[in-house]
């Protein structure tokens, strides 16, 4: 079977995928990165983690696969630590469903 | 509220109240789906945000300790040991269904036990236990990913269904309930004013045949 997961970063974040074997491509600006998304989703990935840093530059392709069943387009903190947008991307859909914050509201 | 015009015709009325009633039926069925949509979803969204803390915090340390292996032992060694995967992680894709709506299904296929893809010989410790622990977080990146996945569906469909369910019972049903009055009041008027007719000629009738 094919590869269906793909890792897309900067070198030094996602070089250690690579040692569990996912497919790993380095990328660190966001033009190409939103080309390589569409590369892969045409070549067949289904799963396609991303750093942070190049997520949030990747607006309009992570958007455009969002409503879709595949591929899922995941944010993973980078090496520099995480900032928070996985976090604020659940947030958003939960306001997007309910109407109203009504899970972070709890701890806060 | 734009009122549609209808013929007041007895036919039309009849259209009206069945498409009334299943407009109604279809109510009842959209709120039902959309309450239930959204417990599963308020499920889903809370492990899904477990998922995520509990990721970001692993892959940190993992991330962590790979920045260490870096500085130990040089980029050029770390990349060649890195480059070859001894096995591709072997993932089935399959397809779920919740309340009709496609969400991914991802199993990871453990394939024998958990192998360095590199010799020993020329790697530090540090790379190893980098390796080690991001091999232990896969399983839960891809549950997160399906999670995540799902959320996302999820919140689409609520959002989809909500409209809906707003749609039909502040546009469709009250427009169809105004319509149905309208016609039977037209019919109504139609109705009494044949009577009067009907009235006035028996009258008149009856005054010629005196």
């Amino acid at each position: 079977m094919a590869n269906t997961i793909g890792v897309i970063g900067d070198r030094d974040s996602v070089l250690l995928f690579k040692a569990v074997g996912l497919d790993v491509f380095f990328e660190t600006e966001g033009e190409k990165a939103q080309r390589t998304i569409r590369r892969l989703v045409r070549e067949g990935y289904r799963v396609i983690f991303m750093t942070e840093e190049l997520y949030t530059q990747c607006g309009e392709a992570v958007a455009q696969f969002k409503s879709e069943a595949f591929p899922a387009i995941i944010p993973i903190p980078g090496n520099k630590g995480t900032r928070g947008v996985g976090m604020q991307d659940i947030k958003k859909n939960v306001e997007k469903a309910i109407g109203a914050d009504i899970l972070f509201s709890e701890g806060r | 509220m734009a009122a549609m015009e209808f013929k007041p015709t007895r036919m039309e009325l009849t259209n009206l109240k069945k498409r009334k009633a299943v407009a109604v039926r279809g109510h009842k069925m959209m709120k039902d789906k959309r309450d239930e949509l959204v417990r599963r979803f308020i499920v889903y969204v809370r492990r899904n945000r477990e998922l995520r803390e509990e990721m970001e915090r692993k892959l940190g340390e993992a991330l962590k300790a790979f920045v260490l292996a870096r500085a130990s032992m040089g980029g050029e060694a770390i990349e060649e040991a890195l480059m070859y995967p001894a096995r591709a992680a072997q993932v089935a894709i399959g397809m779920e269904h919740v309340l009709s709506i496609q969400v991914p299904r991802l199993t990871i296929e453990e394939s024998g036990e958990f192998q360095y893809p590199y010799g020993f010989a020329t790697t530090s410790a540090e790379l190893d236990g980098a390796v080690r622990a991001l091999g232990e977080i896969l399983p839960m990146l891809l549950e997160l990913a399906q999670v995540e996945k799902t959320c996302n569906r999820l919140a689409d469909e609520i959002e989809k269904t909500r409209r809906r369910v707003n749609a039909l019972e502040y546009v469709m049903i009250p427009q169809f309930i105004e319509g149905i009055r309208q016609i039977k009041m037209k019919l109504d008027e139609n109705e009494r004013g044949n009577l009067t007719r009907l009235m006035k000629t028996k009258d008149m009738l009856a005054k010629k045949g005196n």
